[in-house]
């Protein structure tokens, strides 16, 4: 079968692969509707997390339809039209049953390589490196799925693929951020990142009852689908300077929560991003924070700062002395989707949550190179490119 | 998950398809609590979220009875209801890989660390995960590619520190 592989730095073809095979009972094999690129894709296409081999197949959000089905599956059957949280977990360790499910135990069949990094390994996730579990990704006709009973979701009638396929990552990171993050009823929350996460973030935070979201970005089609689609107030970071404005929007207080939707390549103006890229580029910090450092300054005393953007190692500068200062707490995660799907998939068949918008670019998997290099460059307002293999 | 007294149990495999024999007595654990199930050289541990009455040391999970040599494994109750501490060492091998030598894929308990995982997932999933074969294409030879083919090989005997 075709699929979109990664090659090498910044290289992405489409080649054929084998199709993939029931190995363990509790698998699923999906046939995939949509599958779409993600911003934290970027970060292997560029080389940043290096666990990635020529030929692994690219891609962890997606939709399609179940096709197979292993002996120990009980919830799905042949032709179920289903969504598949980007994560593998078990849904039996004690991680999985507080909630905490990517934090799985038992979900990342190589956990030497995050063990070495971070001293703990956590769960899978599909396409998205060796690192996380060597999964092979969605960009292709048929995908493996494994403890299908847990991380495949049955779409409600009347919710589109195009918007059940954000319900498999970026709304259920986003609700991740706002939920984790304690928002509450009252709350001034501001995103950093107005990519799909960033929205839906903002998104759940509105949901949850905050008062004010605010959400923080250069480009104006997605500051503007932020203000459109999410009801968020925006603002350009090319334009205003940030915390002042925020002091303002909150009586000199600073957002209760800010949560950060960037991760390790975040963008600044001034002589800060070209530090940080220098830093970056030599090898002396893995990840660029320049958006976590300005959430941690602009935050309220005593609020929190949740890091949802994807970080994979070491940051410099840090702004620590900050954080213990100012009483602020510190979170981050990747997603807990398992938690979270079912209550995004009700709230979409109630127009709750839309997502459609973000899907500006749909195209087949032979244009899967064209589709990476308009996502990365944000060519003609590219929000995400979104895969179709069936056409 | 209820209170039991750990149990102690020590597990010969002599050979592959040979006699198993199985030797089982009481852990008395000290009023205070020591810093592991296992605790002294060699010993590894892993906590898996089933109660203690789930665990019968009678019966060990294959991938722990499968073991060259004998075996000892303890078990307690985890804290806090997070199941059961298993630990678990090969009588032959008191001494535990460092950092370095894991890396470089000469830990000389890496078997254990990669049976005591297997025991956990058989006993809270009921399977082991395979990932291999997982689709791919064409791999070109590159030094990164190498490099991380070989950590990719010791990289699933690990997740047990």
């Amino acid at each position: 079968m075709k699929a979109v592989t990664w090659r090498g730095v910044n290289e992405i073809g489409v080649e054929d692969v084998p199709e993939p095979t029931i190995l363990n009972e509790q698998d699923v094999i999906v046939e995939v509707g949509l599958s779409a690129t993600c911003g934290s894709d970027l970060h292997l296409v560029g080389g940043y997390i290096p666990a990635m081999r020529a030929g692994d197949v690219l891609g962890h959000e997606f939709m399609g339809t179940v096709a197979e089905v292993g002996p120990a599956v009980t919830k799905h059957r042949v032709g179920d039209r289903v969504v598949v949280v980007s994560f593998t977990s078990c849904g039996r360790c004690w991680y999985c049953r507080q909630g905490l499910w990517s934090l799985c135990d038992n979900g990342n069949p190589n956990p030497g390589i995050t063990e070495a990094l971070w001293g703990q390994s956590i769960g899978g996730c599909y396409g998205y490196s060796h690192a996380m579990g060597g999964w092979a990704g969605s960009h292709a006709p048929y995908i493996r799925v494994p403890y299908a009973d847990q991380g495949v979701f049955a779409i409600p009638d009347g919710v589109s693929d195009e918007r059940a396929l954000f319900a498999s990552d970026a709304a259920p990171t986003g609700w991740t951020g706002a939920h984790q993050a304690g928002v509450q009823p009252g709350d001034v929350v501001a995103v950093w990142g107005a990519g799909g996460v960033g929205q839906m973030a903002a998104r759940a935070s509105a949901l949850l009852g905050a008062e004010r979201v605010v959400v923080i970005d250069r480009y104006e089609n997605r500051l503007g689908q932020a203000r459109t689609h999410v009801g968020a107030e925006t603002l350009n970071y090319e334009e205003v300077d940030v915390p002042a404005a925020l002091r303002e929007m909150t009586g000199g207080r600073g957002p209760d929560v800010c949560i950060e939707a960037v991760g390790m390549e975040a963008h600044t103006p001034g002589p800060q991003y070209v530090y940080d890229q220098i830093k970056q580029q030599m090898r002396l910090q893995t990840d660029r924070p320049a958006a976590v450092r300005e959430a941690v300054y602009a935050c309220r005393k005593g609020g929190t700062v949740f890091t949802l953007g994807v970080f994979a190692g070491l940051v410099d500068k840090f702004p620590l002395g900050a954080v213990m200062n100012k009483a602020l707490t510190l979170k981050g995660a990747q997603q807990h989707g398992h938690r979270y799907i079912p209550e995004i998939l009700e709230r979409m068949s109630r127009d709750e949550v839309t997502t459609e918008h973000l899907a500006t670019h749909v195209m087949p998997l032979d244009d899967g190179p064209k589709g990476y290099r308009m996502f990365k460059e944000k060519e003609d307002g590219c929000v995400r490119a979104v895969f179709r293999p069936g056409s | 998950m209820s209170s039991v007294v750990g149990s102690i149990a020590s597990l010969a495999a002599r050979g592959v398809g040979g006699v198993v024999r199985l030797v089982r007595g009481a852990f008395d654990r000290p009023a205070h609590r020591p810093s592991a199930a296992g605790g002294g050289p060699g010993w590894l541990e892993v906590t898996v979220f089933r109660d203690p009455s789930d665990v019968d040391v009678t019966v060990l999970p294959a991938p722990l009875a499968e073991l060259d040599g004998e075996v000892e494994v303890r078990l307690r109750p985890a804290p806090g209801g997070k199941g059961t501490e298993v630990a678990a060492r090969q009588r032959h091998q008191r001494s535990s890989g460092g950092g370095v030598s894991r890396l470089a894929g000469q830990d000389p308990q890496a078997d254990l660390r990669s049976a005591l995982r297997k025991t956990k997932q058989l006993l809270e999933v009921g399977e082991v995960l395979a990932v291999d074969p997982a689709p791919h294409g064409e791999r070109k030879a590159t030094p990164g590619g190498a490099l991380l083919e070989a950590w990719t090989k010791i990289a699933p005997k690990a997740g047990v520190r």
